[in-house]
């Protein structure tokens, strides 16, 4: 019977699809783990910062529509609008995750002790894009009265789907892997996404309501910096970064 | 024990509803993925480790998937042992086997793709199985019927318009495209591939069904079956480009759009009666057209019957 090669294939593809989902980060945090620990000299960090500008009309972002759900709805008193695309009113735009993609001399970073946080509040994820630092922990909260599943769709790190009981108990959850940037979705409530970055360093940042990031502390060196947008998706650009000194770059999206 | 030839309108009233409520199981396995909601219930066989978890948002449509697939388990079930009990046709009574197997089968794979976070070729191969099935209670209903055990009237094929092997070639059609639907839907290939197949099963069907018209229309049983078939595609084809249509007027909203949802789902509806109707076309076109090249085709024809 295990001569016939259709037949292994079929038994054995299973076995290879879990293997694959189960070890794929196996040798890179392997890899990771002989780096010497990294270490930045305060007297020589600078900081990198600037502004993510959006050029254009902004587009009108349509209301999530709640009333399949009213225990969500009676949480919300007005409508609540995709977060796909938010621009400021300064012209700047929202939600954008920006990190130094490379340049960095290979080492490994001690991720923070304090866990980051991803909230289910009103049906919707809180805050929209999160950035992490690969090894660190991820508490998740369920503040809502109801049930929520939390799917981690990542591609290189292994992806989980959990429920989630009306505030139960906080999960936990680490990714040992760097991933830019994958969503984190609820199938009880279709519309609940959000992004998760997870960085192999701490210089990162996600835009808020002024469309600014500062990535402070980094020591001196040239970089490329990435800025990644869940619909405009990424855009670069190089910096060099004198000893204690600043430097400033803009990136542009637009519809 | 009923022998060949005799009607058990018991057995066919069960057939009939087994094969109805396959088709509402189409409906809401098709609601699931349309709604996104596949894994809102991340355990298996359990949801939320209960028999009823409360069924809001996503839940309704996942677990109310699973509790229609349940009930259509237990109608297999009771089919099966029902064909063993009142019918003396093996060959129907191994289709009921058949079916039933193929039930659990489709249950293991629901329950794996949840489980392993819907892996494409076993979504999809959950979205096969279910059409296969659907044909399946089909057959059984069509066997099982007052009309299928008065007999065939036979017909001799004119070898100048053979369709007895052009016949098959339908369902197998139906059956790529299904496939390629399926695939297209838990994002494995591009929707092109199911939108370029989409004229060639058209022009099957048309094929076989207008020769059957031109050709073989006095038979009453195959020229309903052809104008059967005919209608299903129509709607089928109009219900296609409407849900391609919705797909790109809302591709930028929130979904799961109402719309939207509604020609899909219904898309796959038809789909699986295109894939029934071809099927008890074929069977038909079998059964009572006989091939005159070869004279012993009749006793298979009538070892069917």
């Amino acid at each position: 019977m295990w001569e016939n090669k259709p037949l292994k294939t079929l038994f054995a593809a299973p076995l290879l699809f879990l293997a694959a989902c189960g070890g794929v980060t196996q040798p890179k945090t392997e890899a990771m783990a002989r780096l010497p620990v990294a270490h930045v000299d305060p007297a020589t960090a600078g900081s990198i910062a600037g502004r993510v500008v959006f050029q254009g009309e902004a587009p009108a972002m349509p209301e999530i529509d709640m009333s399949s759900n009213p225990q969500c709805e009676r949480q919300h008193h007005t409508p609540q609008k995709a977060e796909t695309v938010v621009v400021n009113k300064n012209g700047t735009l929202r939600n954008v995750f920006i990190w130094i993609k490379a340049g960095l001399p290979p080492a490994r970073w001690t991720p923070p002790a304090q866990a980051a946080m991803l909230d289910q509040k009103g049906c919707v994820y809180e805050p929209h894009v999160l950035g992490i630092v690969q090894g660190q922990q991820l508490e998740i909260l369920n503040d809502d009265p109801i049930n929520h599943n939390v799917h981690a769709e990542c591609q290189t790190n292994p992806p989980w789907n959990e429920s989630q009981a009306p505030r139960a108990e906080h999960k936990f959850k680490q990714f040992d892997a760097p991933e830019v940037m994958f969503p984190v979705t609820c199938s009880v409530h279709p519309w609940m996404r959000s992004y998760i970055a997870v960085s192999p360093h701490p210089f990162f940042a996600v835009t808020g309501d002024n469309g600014a990031f500062t990535l402070n502390g980094v020591p001196p060196g040239t970089y490329t910096i990435e800025a990644v947008h869940e619909k405009y998706g990424r855009k670069e650009g190089s910096v060099t970064l004198a000893p204690n000194g600043s430097v400033t770059i803009d990136f542009t999206y637009g519809s | 024990m009923a022998v060949k030839g005799e009607y058990n309108p018991g057995l066919y009233r069960w057939s009939v509803l087994l094969a109805f409520c396959t088709l509402l199981l189409v409906v809401a396995g098709g609601l699931v993925t349309s709604r996104d909601a596949g894994l809102s219930v991340p355990d298996w066989p359990l949801s939320y480790g209960k028999l009823m978890p409360p069924m809001e948002g996503g839940i309704l449509y996942e677990h109310g998937h699973r509790m229609v697939a349940t009930t259509v388990g237990l109608l297999t079930i009771v089919s099966m042992i029902w064909l063993f009990r009142a019918d003396s046709r093996k060959w129907l009574r191994w289709l009921g086997v058949v079916a039933l197997l193929a039930v659990i089968v489709q249950g293991v794979l629901g329950g794996l793709t949840v489980l392993l976070l819907l892996p494409w070729w076993i979504s999809t191969s959950h979205a096969c199985l279910a059409q296969l099935f659907f044909s399946t209670t089909v057959a059984i209903a069509l066997f099982t019927s007052e009309w299928w055990l008065r007999g065939p009237a036979v017909l001799d094929e004119d070898p100048r318009y053979p369709i007895r092997g052009l016949s098959l070639a339908a369902p197998v059609c139906v059956l790529v495209q299904l496939a390629l639907g399926a695939a297209a839907r838990h994002k494995a290939i591009g929707t092109i591939y199911h939108i370029a197949w989409a004229p060639v099963v058209t022009a099957v069907i048309l094929w076989i069904s207008l020769r059957i018209l031109l050709h073989y229309a006095h038979n009453r049983e195959l020229r309903i079956a052809s104008l059967a078939l005919l209608g299903i595609v129509f709607c089928q084809v109009f219900l296609g480009i409407g849900a391609y249509m919705s797909r790109i007027a809302y591709a930028d909203a929130v979904q799961p759009m109402p719309a939207m949802v509604a020609l899909t789902v219904l898309h796959v509806a038809v789909g699986a009666l295109t894939m029934a109707a071809s099927v008890a076309l074929a069977i038909l076109v079998r059964r009572n057209l006989t091939s005159p090249v070869r004279d012993f085709a009749a006793p298979r024809v009538a070892a069917i019957t």
